[in-house]
């Protein structure tokens, strides 16, 4: 089970909202990289991992991407709370507040739902870990994108953390990936479904 | 140390823990890193517990024994300060 913690990971206060940001962010709470993509991906694919020490990466690096998604959607709602119509309509995000008003909604910068087929789970370890390696690099190259569109320190600063924590993941995956080969060194896993 | 900057300690502390934690899932039999993860797991409780006494829960389901303040009316962390 889990325990919520009343704090968010990283501290975050904006009081700058700027809208275009917002909109960009929406890439990372509910696009095909997000971190709600992470956490599932992650949380879904240790119930059959093999290995003591990859359940165990899987598992606590699951929970720790749903205390990023939180750190985005806190981001996303601070900005949006207090926007005006004219604001949301600059920012090209008429169209979501028709929808979704202000509230925070997993969507990617286009309005396109969040959907299960992001991830996977094969029950395959080997492939199961690689994917896990891309996604954190997909994750780190999009959050490059977002850094790109603002120069605010209240957007960077949490960004910046989030960004490197992608790098750290990508880190503990490729570990994981170094054990499955010494786990399996002629790259057959068959022996594990016995 | 007041609200802020205590929270912003647990913070620091449990950030360690978490690295430490990330680290010893793929090397667990890292002795030095064992001793860190204690040492900082002890820290950490002992912040947290310092907080909760004179601030209030930070953990919800019963992790946090303290009748201080209320889980209910203390801000969300979503809320602008």
């Amino acid at each position: 089970m889990w325990i919520y913690q009343k704090k968010l990971e990283f501290p975050i206060n904006i009081t700058n909202p700027d809208l275009k940001v917002a909109r960009a962010l929406m890439a990372q709470y509910g696009g095909p990289d997000s971190e709600l993509a992470a956490g599932m991906r992650y949380l879904t694919q240790r119930f059959s991992m093999p290995d003591d020490r990859i359940r165990a990466t899987l598992n606590d690096i699951g929970t720790e991407e749903i205390a990023h998604w939180e750190m985005i959607g806190t981001m996303i709602h601070q900005t949006m709370e207090n926007a005006s119509l004219a604001d949301l309509e600059a920012a090209g995000l008429l169209g979501y507040y028709t929808i979704h008003g202000k509230a925070v909604y997993p969507a990617d910068p286009n309005g396109v739902p969040f959907v299960a087929s992001y991830i996977q789970a094969t029950g395959d370890p080997i492939a199961d870990i690689a994917e896990d390696m891309a996604a954190e690099q997909k994750a780190r190259a999009t959050y490059e994108h977002i850094m790109n569109q603002t120069d605010s320190e209240q957007y960077l600063a949490p960004l910046r953390f989030l960004r490197e924590r992608e790098v750290v993941h990508f880190q503990r995956f490729s570990e994981c990936w170094n054990i499955l080969k010494e786990l399996y060194p002629d790259g057959r896993q068959n022996k594990i479904f016995k | 140390m007041n609200q802020c900057e205590l929270q912003k300690r647990i913070s620091e502390v449990q950030f360690v823990c978490i690295e430490l934690n990330l680290y010893l899932d793929t090397h667990p039999d890292d002795q030095a890193a064992r001793n860190d993860y204690y040492t900082y797991s002890r820290l950490l409780d002992e912040l947290i517990t310092e907080y909760e006494t004179e601030y209030g829960p930070l953990l919800g389901f019963g992790h946090s024994p303290t009748d201080v303040g209320c889980w209910v009316c203390s801000e969300w962390p979503w809320e602008r300060k």
